[in-house]
């Protein structure tokens, strides 16, 4: 029994079937990739996970309750974090407070007037920030205004938004989409080192087969709305099924 | 039946207006991404055009006429305006009456020319910025502009009447077979509503069958694409909120004889339009049209006196309420698209 | 101190200090001089207008500084503030603390059900609808809709609302003031210090509004410094991010709008209790748009900023709209005729009546040139005089150590 267990999810959008009798189990403490050429329902699939979409039929159910329904904010709560394609940080406020806010998020729930008390005074909170500032060596960068760095490590940031709150799921994006290659290292080296140190449940979705085989320990095929294999790295690389989707696509 | 059929008539010529007004700011706001708080003033700009029109047909030379005496004994002073003299005495008194259409000769140029001036010197610059301070630099314009005109035309409405023939009323209810004396029209109305139709019905056919159109419309439905097709989208811009100020300013005009310009004009039908642009779906021309029609006929209907019996001066904020019901119901207003304005 | 950092507690200082002695920094110049006339702003009823227009545009920038959403509508909360301080006035008596109590909480509720309503729409969308909700109120204190309805006088329509002889007051005993008072402490009653040349005014309705805004003053910043107030600038930032960090948005949404809505209800509330009468001009949208310009001119989202502005405004309202063509000829008289009267002639429409020209022409320049407001500018002329104290400044803002 997975964590994440996605049962028989159908979505259409007018005549196109964006997503046919998904399964998908995600293990505990384990990296999960999904991946697929284009159009395979990667992005479709997410937004299902993550509250945005509602399947047309199917259940996903997060460590025994339903996810469906419910708004980005309780699945949230729930325990599962994103990492966007594009990094979505508090662009005008400091590194720091980045990082606060999802720590208050964390011990406060979705609403608190906390509206005397001094940000300052929360010692704890800050703590905690400045520790995982530390963690993606970000510490000295702290009072920086958000906007005005550098995607990686915008992105850099973001994780650490998302890891602050201890979550027992983060689900990725396309971490490394558009990056230049430097980047693109940097960020395997990044969440190589956060799944070494806390050991926190992942699921990928990635179109870079190179951060996809230096990461995942299981990879989920999708093509056309319908997983197609799910397996270890190593098998998956040789897969008759998986050549023929990804060379399909290579063909077209 | 009949007093029904009389508020709907009213409705159109209102709606009319907040037709055209709405026009034109989803014109701009669609093509320009720009929230014009402005607007109104240009409204109210094409309206004093008329008034500038009337007062300059009526300028005189006096001419002393010693056939007649005043009560004092000196000889008579007349004045006898210009284009009386030069036209003759029966045409120019014509010209004289026909001021209000004739405006269009000044508003046409005049509007033109205060479009592009707003586009090139203001708004050009706020493109890029917040809404917010698009809104706000357009409401200091606004109560700019209308300060200007309280300097040069003093702080009370001016009456603008229109010309004799098309004054007064008809008896529309004999025709539709109701008895006479039941749906009394005013004639000025009737012309203002089909003034109004065309002019909605040209800009419609300018943005379907030119080629200026087309790419305007495309420019409409997403910006980003246009531009890197390298048309120079912006001079195309420019020229639309020039023909948005244009219409505008025909649409004052027009009114002027249905309401008398005063310097506040600007702000009261602007707050009014806004209303009418975000029930109709900010960026949809068809929604601003209908919009516009549908709450001056809502408008109108609640200011029957049955319906104030029932709720005393519901007609004054009866369109904030069909707007606040709106806007709850159908968040993106009747026709409005996905996307637009969301963040 | 008191809960603040140090460099926020010397602006609190500075602000109270200002508040204190303002009847004697308004009035620089003898009473009887020229400039005295036109420049002194000392004077109770201009006082009380800074202090009370501060209060209302610092609860509006806890709505607009921080989190982006821009009402068009606030006035309205300051004229039904004003209407209940007044409606207390006629049934209780004019004791004010029952006046401000009222007007801070109906106004309280009235932006309960507005922003409940507003909020489901951002961006113009909101600016639209508190706009569309303010004219709708204005309307129906014009037309006093609400007492045409039932029969009854609710705001009494063009005339506005005062109190009369025969209105109940079951609180009013024999000898209690006929004015608004607090337990008997007259509001318009003062002290005059006459020194040399000079006059200066203590007035007890002036000091009971500056501790008002004083305390206005503190709470907004300890919400600018609060985690609340930090979740409410992330809202301005990034809502995506916000909600996906498990925060709900509406309601520290609604908060803000709540809190802005009752300063803007205290506001009137004290308006109300200088002066017992009010009317629905108090909330025609151009009352609303004079708000947003006092905001954007003192520099919005910063702290003293709104103060400022208000300030500002209120004071060039007074002296533009006093100076006529004849003091203009006073102050050119040293030039050429021609050249003194070509000046007055230029300057003639933007002052006296010409005062809202003045103050569009200020807030596009403003908007266009000083997006920051009066706090950039200052900051822009503080770097100019030296780059130490900018870095100075920067470093104690932003690494503010956990006292």
């Amino acid at each position: 029994m997975g964590i994440l267990e996605v049962k028989g999810v159908n979505k259409r959008f007018g005549g196109l079937q964006a997503l046919g009798d998904v399964n998908l189990s995600v293990a505990e403490n384990t990296v999960h990739a999904i991946i697929g050429p284009n159009g395979a329902g990667k992005s479709t699939l997410l937004n299902v996970l993550v509250g945005k979409l509602i399947p047309d039929s199917g259940s996903v159910m997060f460590d025994g309750q339903s996810v469906l329904g419910r708004k980005p904010h309780e699945i949230n709560q729930m325990g599962i974090s994103r990492v966007f394609q594009t990094p979505e940080i508090f662009a005008d406020l400091s590194v720091f407070e980045n990082v606060m806010i999802p720590c208050f998020a964390k011990r406060d729930g979705a609403f608190r007037m906390h509206a005397i008390e001094s940000t300052h005074h929360e010692k704890d909170m800050a703590e905690q920030a400045m520790a995982m500032l530390d963690d993606v060596n970000m510490a000295d960068k702290r009072d920086m205004i958000a906007s005005s760095m550098s995607r990686g490590d915008k992105r850099r940031l973001e994780m650490a938004m998302c890891l602050v709150q201890d979550p027992r799921l983060l689900l990725l994006d396309e971490p490394t989409a558009g990056m230049a290659r430097a980047d693109t290292e940097n960020t395997i080296e990044l969440l190589k080192d956060i799944r070494k140190k806390r050991g926190i449940t992942m699921a990928i979705i990635e179109h870079d087969m190179n951060v996809v085989f230096s990461l995942a320990e299981r990879i989920t095929v999708l093509a056309q709305g319908t997983p197609l294999v799910e397996d270890v790295p190593e098998k998956i690389k040789g897969h008759p099924k998986v050549r023929e989707a990804y060379l399909g696509e290579a063909q077209v | 039946m009949d007093a029904l059929i009389l508020q709907l008539l009213n409705g159109m010529d209102k709606g009319a207006a907040y037709a055209l007004i709405a026009l034109g700011l989803t014109l701009i706001f669609g093509t320009l991404g720009v929230v014009n708080f402005a607007h109104g003033a240009l409204f109210m700009i094409g309206a004093f055009c008329a008034v500038t029109m009337q007062r300059i047909l009526s300028l005189s030379s006096t001419v002393i006429d010693e056939t007649q005496k005043d009560f004092l004994g000196n000889p008579l002073k007349i004045e006898v305006p210009y284009v009386q003299s030069w036209f003759g005495d029966v045409a120019g008194a014509a010209i004289q009456d026909w001021s209000v259409p004739l405006s269009i000769l000044l508003v046409i140029p005049v509007m033109l020319f205060v479009g592009w001036a707003m586009e090139r010197g203001l708004i050009k610059h706020f493109y890029k910025r917040p809404h917010a301070d698009q809104i706000l630099v357009t409401f200091g314009l606004a109560i700019v502009i209308g300060e200007i005109i309280k300097a040069f035309y003093g702080a009370n409405p001016i009456q603008t009447p229109s010309p004799a023939a098309l004054t007064g009323s008809v008896d529309l209810g004999v025709g539709l077979g109701f008895e006479a004396n039941t749906i009394i029209y005013s004639v000025w109305r009737i012309v203002y509503f089909f003034f109004a139709a065309f002019i909605i019905a040209a800009v419609f056919a300018f943005l379907q069958f030119t080629t200026f159109g087309m790419v305007v419309r495309a420019g409409m439905a997403d910006r980003e694409t246009v531009g890197m097709l390298g048309i120079d989208i912006d001079k195309r811009f420019t020229v639309m909120f020039g023909i948005a100020a244009c219409v505008a300013g025909l649409a004052g005009m027009m009114y002027a004889p249905i309401l008398s310009p005063h310097y506040n004009l600007g702000m009261d039908f602007l707050v009014l339009s806004f209303v009418v642009v975000v029930v109709g779906g900010m960026g949809s021309l068809p929604g601003a049209v209908l919009a516009g029609f549908v709450l001056g006929i809502v408008q109108s209907l609640s200011s029957m006196n049955e319906v104030k019996a029932i709720i005393p001066g519901i007609d004054q904020i009866i369109i904030y309420l069909v707007a606040i019901i709106i806007l709850l119901t159908r968040p993106r207003g009747l026709m409005g698209r996905k996307g637009v304005m969301e963040e | 101190m008191l809960g603040l950092n140090s460099r926020d507690f010397r602006l609190f200082l500075i602000v109270c200090a200002l508040c204190v002695f303002a009847p004697i920094l308004l009035n620089p110049f003898p009473v009887a001089s020229s400039l005295g006339e036109s420049f002194n702003a000392g004077y109770p009823a201009l006082m009380q207008r800074f202090v009370i227009f501060g209060l209302l545009v610092i609860g509006f920038n806890i709505l607009f500084g921080l989190t982006g959403y821009l009402s068009f509508g606030h006035a309205a909360f300051l004229g039904v503030g004003s209407f209940a301080a007044v409606w207390m006035f006629k049934l209780l008596s004019y004791n004010v603390v029952p006046a401000i109590i009222l007007s801070v909480v109906v106004a309280g509720l009235f932006s309960v059900v507005i922003g409940y309503i507003a909020l489901r729409r951002s961006g113009i969308y909101f600016s639209i609808l508190t706009l569309a909700f303010a004219q709708m109120m204005y309307s129906i204190a014009f037309s006093d809709l609400v007492g045409k309805l039932f029969g009854t006088i609710v705001t009494n329509g063009e005339t506005g609302l005062q109190v009369y002889n025969d209105d109940p007051q079951i609180l009013m005993s024999e000898g209690s003031p006929t004015v608004p008072h607090l337990f008997g402490l007259e509001m318009n009653s003062a002290f005059t210090w006459k020194v040399g040349g000079w006059e200066f005014v203590f007035q007890n309705g002036y000091y009971l509004s500056a501790i008002f805004m004083i305390l206005g003053f503190y709470l907004s910043i300890r919400i600018f410094r609060s985690p609340f107030g930090m979740m409410l600038r992330a809202i301005k930032s990034n809502q995506t991010r916000m909600s996906y960090t498990g925060l709900d948005t509406k309601p520290y949404m609604l908060a803000a709008f709540v809190i802005s809505g009752m300063y803007a209800g205290l506001a009137g509330g004290l308006l109300a209790a200088m002066d017992p009468l009010t009317g629905a001009e108090r909330m025609f949208w151009t009352a609303s748009g004079e708000i947003v310009v006092m905001a954007i001119l003192g520099g919005v989202g910063t702290l003293v900023g709104p103060v400022l502005g208000a300030g500002v405004i209120k004071y060039l309202e007074n002296i533009v709209s006093k100076i006529n063509d004849s003091i203009l000829h006073n102050w050119f008289a040293f030039m050429p005729d021609w050249l003194e009267n070509l000046m007055v002639t230029v300057i003639h429409p933007f002052i006296g009546k010409g005062w809202h020209l003045t103050l569009g022409l200020l807030f596009m320049a403003v908007v266009i040139f000083l997006p920051g407001g009066l706090m950039q500018l200052g900051e822009k002329i503080a770097t100019l005089f030296g780059r130490k104290k900018k870095s100075d400044d920067a470093k104690s803002g932003a690494t503010e150590p956990a006292e």
